[in-house]
């Protein structure tokens, strides 16, 4: 645990660095996207009707499912490069290694690094969402806890991958085949039951519906409907988040020991 | 059976490092004392990094024993490590962070106080002479300044080791020369160091004995004084002939010295005294373009003991 901190350490000195613009474009991201398409998309679809959306105003519905894709994307570029760069570019885990450090003190600190910006992005967009007016629920604040752990469930897989890598050219491959099509598809813009019926047990595979769909179900309120559902989502994200992380403090030390 | 407690710092017996089919390191003895300065000599893939980086407890062994510190890399790799220093031969300095910041964060790692790693940051800026480019950051630096700071960083937990991969190799003469100053210095505080390097130059300046590496294995053992009376002659002469007389020498050196090398682009004749030779050979009727009496380094030992070049 120590060493983990201190991995910790390092991270926060870092980020220090950036931290004034990655706070601002933390605000910036979900201002922009909840007032184009919460506000001005969904003015259209409000006026179509809101019975698809089980009565909500589209901005109600877009918002919880935005604040997980949201942090779905930062944990992509979170687990690449930073991973990619220790490992290979300035070599800064090799550096640790050489030190009472181990391994899984620098994967898991590095992980856990990851959950702290996920827990900043997040809280910074529930307080647009609030201020948006958006939340129907004091369950809102739950969110954040869940979009982290959304967020995790990625984290830990492409951590995992990125520590595979020498370079970045399949980097591409995960967010043009991965994250993208998971933005669209996973019920974050319109429920999945519009899309063909053959596709929909599909995004059961997809962490992010997951995540989406109990962050929803926590910052509307809506959660006591199905709460059998609301359990197997949060069990198989933890499922996921453990067997990543495992799986990346192992290959990071397979490649530190490889040299 | 119990392994019996050494005086030396590291202690090898048939240490011996496999990648698969690979045999990195073949089996080798040897044993580091404290306070002295060591050094493995020998031409890139000789095995040296990979012997290193076991001793460096970041490298499980294959076969054989080793002990640093007293210690079983095996089980003890984060306690030895706590207590070495290493100076690996590719940067891995945080490039984005200053030169303090690198040093203090170094320290946290060893579970060093902020208050401490800062106070040893100081004097170890100025031990580096670094103190003017504190608040720099790191990535600008030329390629000497960062091996200062490496090496600064390295002891930062006041090691009772300090081992260094190729500490010089990629920087110009005055980077190096100011390089071997400070290491020179850490030696003189009695600090134990562990080297490796191709260049002669270096193992020359800064070892108080080094074991020659080739294959996989260490083929001579001794203080480069030693190693160049057993293995070389007092003095080299070395003749350099056009390229159509170096082609058709065959025999005419013969019984000129001790020893005859006869490289690519220059021949190598090895006595004891280096100006009767080059005499002799002219008395010969041999008209050399260039004529050099030197004496002999730990590059002879190598070529003597190979039959090749240090570089390559």
């Amino acid at each position: 645990m120590a060493g983990l901190t201190r991995v910790l350490e390092h991270r926060a000195v870092q980020y220090r660095r950036t931290f004034r613009s990655s706070v601002f474009t933390s605000f910036l991201s979900p201002v922009l996207f909840l007032t184009a398409m919460g506000i001005g998309l969904g003015g259209y679809v409000d006026r179509s009707g809101g019975a698809a959306l089980g009565g909500l105003t589209y901005l109600q519905f877009l918002a919880p499912g935005l604040l997980a894709a949201t942090v779905m994307q930062s944990a992509a570029f979170e687990a690449t490069f930073p991973i990619i760069g220790g490992l290979n570019w300035q070599r800064t885990f090799h550096a640790m290694y050489a030190t009472p450090l181990t391994p899984s003190d620098i994967a898991y600190g590095n992980l856990a690094w990851m959950a702290i910006r996920m827990g900043m992005i997040a809280t910074v967009f529930t307080i647009v969402i609030v201020a948006f007016g958006a939340a129907h629920s004091p369950l809102v604040v739950l969110g954040i806890p869940v979009a982290i752990l959304t967020g995790m469930a990625f984290a830990g897989p492409i951590s995992a991958f990125s520590a595979t890598q020498r370079n970045v050219n399949r980097f591409n491959v995960i967010f043009r085949f991965g994250i993208i099509p998971l933005f669209l598809f996973s019920g974050t813009f319109f429920p999945i039951e519009q899309l063909p019926s053959f596709f929909q047990p599909l995004a059961w595979l997809s962490p992010l519906w997951h995540g989406v769909d109990l962050t929803r179900g926590l910052v509307l309120g809506t959660v006591g409907q199905n709460p059998a559902l609301m359990v197997a989502h949060v069990l198989i994200l933890i499922l996921i988040v453990a067997v990543s992380s495992w799986a990346t403090a192992r290959l990071i030390e397979r490649r530190l020991v490889r040299g | 059976m119990p392994e019996t407690p050494t005086t030396s710092l590291i202690h090898a017996r048939g240490l011996t490092k496999r990648f698969g089919e690979f045999t990195a390191v073949d089996a080798i003895d040897f044993d580091v004392a404290k306070g002295e300065s060591f050094g493995f000599l020998g031409p890139n893939g000789a095995g040296k990094t990979s012997t290193m980086r076991m001793i460096g407890c970041v490298s499980p062994i294959s076969d054989g024993t080793l002990r640093v510190l007293d210690q079983d890399p095996r089980v003890d790799g984060p306690t030895i490590r706590a207590r070495i220093g290493v100076v690996p031969q590719q940067d891995t300095l945080d490039t984005e962070l200053t030169v303090r910041e690198n040093l203090v964060l170094y320290g946290r790692y060893f579970g060093l106080s902020r208050a401490e790693c800062a106070r040893r940051a100081e004097e170890l800026l100025d031990f580096a002479q670094l103190t003017e480019r504190a608040n720099d950051e790191v990535e600008p630096l030329s390629g000497g300044l960062k091996r200062r700071l490496t090496i600064a960083r390295a002891l930062i937990n006041e090691p009772d080791l300090l081992l260094l991969d190729e500490p010089t190799t990629g920087l110009d003469p005055q980077a190096r020369h100011l390089l071997w100053d400070r290491l020179y210095r850490l030696k003189q505080r009695g600090v134990t160091l562990v080297l490796t390097t191709h260049y002669m130059d270096e193992a020359e300046q800064l070892c108080d004995r080094l074991v020659v590496m080739d294959k996989a294995r260490i083929v001579a053992e001794g203080s480069p004084r030693q190693l160049i009376d057993r293995y070389s002659t007092k003095e080299v002469t070395e003749l350099r002939f056009p390229p159509d007389v170096h082609d058709s020498l065959d025999g005419k050196l013969d019984g000129l010295a001790d020893r005859i090398e006869k490289l690519a682009d220059r021949v190598l004749l090895y006595a004891d005294d280096g100006e009767a030779v080059a005499v002799a050979a002219h008395e010969r009727g041999l008209e050399p373009e260039t004529v050099l009496v030197r004496r002999s380094t730990l590059e002879d030992v190598f070529l003597r003991l190979t039959g090749r070049s240090l570089i390559e």
